[in-house]
């Protein structure tokens, strides 16, 4: 451009240095989520000396472990602009169905292999529904919520199905000190975390969720790629039913029952936004460690499971709010 | 003061604001007159829409005071202002897209029970009537969604009517409105001075603002330059006021070779959109495609880029015929869009200008998937002085910058993918005229580097000084294809005026 030079009035753009890094940092969503597990951690340790017993909480982390590993998939379909409310009924049908066919006499191996493959088939029928025929992601997998359970009592009826012997206790496998499923959470993070801030894919996923019509009109092909973060769920959550299956030994229609509001709490606490666009990996790793603090906290201290729920709930209410606040504040 | 006895309506002192520690505002004195038309303007980001939207409540400003008829007043809200009788008519329409025209009307009127029923009658009745007094055909009952843009600032400004407001500040009403449009807003604006309100108008366009306004306030980066009687000052001074030098002419330089064809569109129809349109461009060439809005030119546009493809007709890029159906491939053959409606096809408002600026070139910044935030930085870097694009950091959220700096970043983004074919639909809304000028000469830079331009444009000076052809269309059928030499504004206009057909017809 030869006006380069014509530029001599000051303008704004030399002059104007960007947002104080304070700022920055404070409208990040998951400052509030880890002043919150600062403050758990602080209230464990005055409530009960286990607190300062690391391997007490890896070992209470365990029993939310598979949840949080589906959780961190589920965070990015949510900053996609979509919401999954299907997984924990995927992790019971597909730990059913492999637990019906190894009862049935095939081998371990290939049993697990079908339960991943139903697994997978799950989150493609999701994603067939909401991309290909553009229904609404989360009135698609309410119904799938209710499918999938439905199926697994079918397939397990009310009884508990025994898984082998051998099987049995992935949380009991210890990685360096630390059980296998924690490993694989803090794994599967750090891969998601790199995928979502340093790759193509992770930046489309964010320009998806914030304006779906514009990314198409980029060039990004959002229905392949939302299609994939389905069928990451569906996989996902596969082998957290196997995960769970193993650790509980035994397999029944119910597994996992509730889960995934526990996923969806996690995501939430974490910063991400129900409505697509903001949301990190970190927010819902520190929100995990934050929801396994608080529930065994609560649990140590003999609190009622009614009030452990309302603890539970204003805390989400109050992440939400603080971070909204903070963040209209700096848009002033 | 001009106007001896006259009081004002308002008066800003000292107005200044600033973002995050940066000043776009700076003291800035200004009396608005009962009655008056009162232009603002000033270049891309010089702050004329936080201004407006400190006095309508949406900003706090950081010092200043405002009267609003000898009182000192505290607009904290847009509530408060609309209390006060202030209302602003946003640069990017924000309405309720899924609520029909005429609850977007009403929303926000307190009077009945807040439990009684709700009069749906009398509702669409009242806005019915509002849409009429503004000469427009909008159904009321239909969502606001499937709206033009045009018909949606329409909505906009009869619920500024409705609100009976005594100042109404209008920023950029007119870019989206045809010329029969923008008559008509200027009949209901001038009626409304007459009976004394106040309006603030924002443009872009000197001859609407001569055509309307009674008194200019001229803002140069944050400070206010002047403020005079509209028929004090020519056009030269207004520009040399607004950016401090003289705008240099654009020259239509006529010295790019015009090669083969590089895009052919042969019988190409959309049923209820466009019929059997058939054209083509070659390289070096700056082929025009007028009309008035809604003729369907934003149709073709997206069905060659595969954002609603066409259900017949073949399209040849380079001479190879080609099936686009999806913006993906398009952009794999060389194409890019420009789109008209920034906000919903364009930004990603809350991302950051640089990931706004890459969004279409994942393979220059990230060659194995994984980003190279140098390599970005320094694309968006140079994107951004190129284009003089306004900004506080590169990190910062595309939605802090303003209107004309948004539309100067997505046209960086389409540069960045070194297009074969470029389809530019109305590029120039909301730029600035002394980028305006710069930015037809990059479209001649562009055309002489052998790259075949279509630019659709309502503004005839625009079609005239930039192409070689001018194709017009008329209710979804290309109508005329005039040559640069053949070609004036009274030709392209009759081509296209909606044609009374024949009887059988
Ligand atoms: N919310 C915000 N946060 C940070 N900076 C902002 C914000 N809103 C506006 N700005 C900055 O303030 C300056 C003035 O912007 P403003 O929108 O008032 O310009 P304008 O005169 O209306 O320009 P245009 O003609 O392009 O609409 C710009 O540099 C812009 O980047
Ligand atoms: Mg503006």
């Amino acid at each position: 451009m030869s006006a380069s030079d014509l530029q001599s009035a000051p303008s704004a753009q030399e002059a104007a240095p960007p947002r104080p890094a304070w700022q920055v940092l404070l409208i990040r969503p998951e400052t509030m989520t880890l002043a919150l597990l600062v403050l758990a951690v602080f209230a464990g340790a005055w409530l009960s000396p286990f607190f300062l017993d690391i391997s007490y909480i890896l070992r209470s982390f365990t029993l939310y472990a598979e949840f949080a590993i589906v959780a961190l998939v589920l965070t990015m379909v949510i900053i996609a602009g979509e919401i999954d409310l299907s997984p924990a009924a995927n992790m019971a049908l597909s730990a059913c169905v492999f637990a019906w066919l190894q009862q049935a006499g095939l081998p371990v191996p290939a049993a697990v292999a079908v339960g991943l493959a139903a697994g997978l088939a799950m989150g493609a029928f999701n994603g067939l529904m909401v991309i290909g025929l553009q229904l609404p992601s989360i009135i698609v997998t309410i119904g799938t919520l209710t499918l999938y359970r439905g199926l697994a009592q079918i397939i397990a009826g009310d009884k508990s199905i025994r898984v082998p012997e051998w099987f049995i206790g992935v949380d009991k496998i210890m990685v360096l000190g630390v059980p296998l499923p924690v490993v694989i959470f803090i794994v599967l993070a750090l891969a998601l975390g790199f995928l979502l801030s340093r790759t193509i894919v992770g930046r489309q996923i964010y320009q998806i969720g914030t304006n779906e019509v514009a990314a198409r009109h980029a060039g990004i092909r959002s229905a392949r790629i939302k299609f994939g973060l389905f069928l990451a769920v569906g996989l996902v959550s596969a082998t957290a039913g196997m995960m769970t299956a193993s650790r509980l030994g035994s397999v029944r229609y119910d597994l996992g029952l509730g889960g995934e509001l526990q996923m969806v709490l996690m995501a939430m606490l974490g910063g991400t936004y129900i409505f697509g666009g903001r949301g990190t990996i970190l927010g819902t790793f520190l929100a995990a460690w934050l929801l396994v603090l608080v529930s065994t906290g609560m649990i140590v201290a003999n609190v009622l499971p009614a009030v452990q729920l309302v603890v539970l709930g204003i805390l989400l209410v109050v992440s939400i709010i603080a971070t909204n606040f903070i963040y209209s504040r700096t848009q002033r | 003061m001009s106007e001896a006895g006259a009081s004002p309506l308002l008066s800003a002192r000292g107005t200044s604001k600033s973002f995050a520690g940066v000043e776009v505002l700076r003291n800035v004195d200004l009396d608005l007159m009962p009655g008056e038309i009162h232009a603002l303007l000033g270049e891309n980001g010089a702050g004329k829409s936080t201004f407006a939207k400190i006095i309508a409540g949406v900003h706090r400003p950081t010092r200043g005071t405002l009267q609003l008829g000898g009182t000192t007043v505290d607009v904290a809200s847009p509530v408060v202002a609309q209390k006060l009788g202030i209302t602003l008519i946003h640069q990017e329409p924000i309405s309720f897209p899924d609520l029909s025209v005429a609850e977007n009307l009403v929303l926000g009127r307190s009077d009945g029970a807040p439990l009684g029923r709700v009069p749906w009658a009398a509702i669409n009745r009242d806005a019915r009537r509002l849409i009429d007094l503004l000469g427009v055909r909008i159904d009321v009952t239909r969502p606001m969604r499937g709206l033009s843009i045009a018909d949606q600032q329409m909505v906009e400004i009869a619920r500024a009517l409705a609100s009976d407001s005594r100042l109404i500040i209008m920023d950029e009403p007119t870019a989206p409105l045809t010329p029969k449009e923008v008559e008509t807003l200027f009949g209901i604006a001038r009626r409304l001075r007459d009976e004394g309100r106040t309006i603030i108008f924002i443009s872009h366009r000197l001859e609407e603002v001569r055509a309307l306004c009674d008194r200019v306030t001229i803002f140069r980066d944050g400070n206010k330059i002047a403020t005079e009687a509209i028929g004090k000052l020519s056009d030269a001074d207004i520009i040399r006021l607004m950016i401090g030098r003289p705008l240099k002419e654009y020259m239509h330089k006529g010295k790019s070779q015009i090669g083969e064809v590089a895009l052919e569109v042969e019988h190409l129809t959309l049923p209820g959109y466009f019929d059997d349109i058939s054209f083509s461009v070659r390289k070096g060439e700056i082929v025009g495609l007028g009309g008035l809005v809604g003729a369907g030119r934003t149709d073709v546009a997206r069905a060659l880029f595969g954002v609603a493809p066409a259900a017949s007709g073949s399209v040849r890029v380079g001479g190879r015929p080609v099936t686009i159906t999806d913006p993906a491939q398009a952009i794999a053959e060389g194409l890019a869009f420009v789109p008209e409606d920034r906000a919903v096809a364009g930004i990603f408002r809350t991302l950051s200008v640089e990931q706004n600026i890459s969004a279409a070139v994942p393979g220059q910044i990230a060659p194995r998937g994984v980003i190279r935030r140098g390599v970005e930085k320094a694309l968006a870097q140079d994107a951004v002085k190129r284009l003089r694009i306004r900004l506080a950091s590169l990190r910062q959220p595309i939605g802090e910058l303003s209107g004309g700096n948004q539309q100067k970043a997505i046209l960086a983004r389409w540069l960045l993918t070194d297009p074969s074919v470029l389809i530019l639909d109305e590029p120039t809304r909301g730029i600035d005229i002394g980028v305006k000028a710069e930015f037809y000469d990059m479209i001649g830079e562009l055309a002489a580097s052998g790259r075949a331009i279509l630019l659709i444009s309502s503004e005839l000076p625009e079609l005239l000084a930039l192409c070689d052809r001018v194709l017009v269309m008329s209710e979804g059928r290309l109508t005329a294809d005039i040559a640069r030499a053949e070609a004036t504004q009274e030709k392209i206009m009759s081509a296209a005026v909606p044609q009374v057909r024949g009887a059988a017809a």
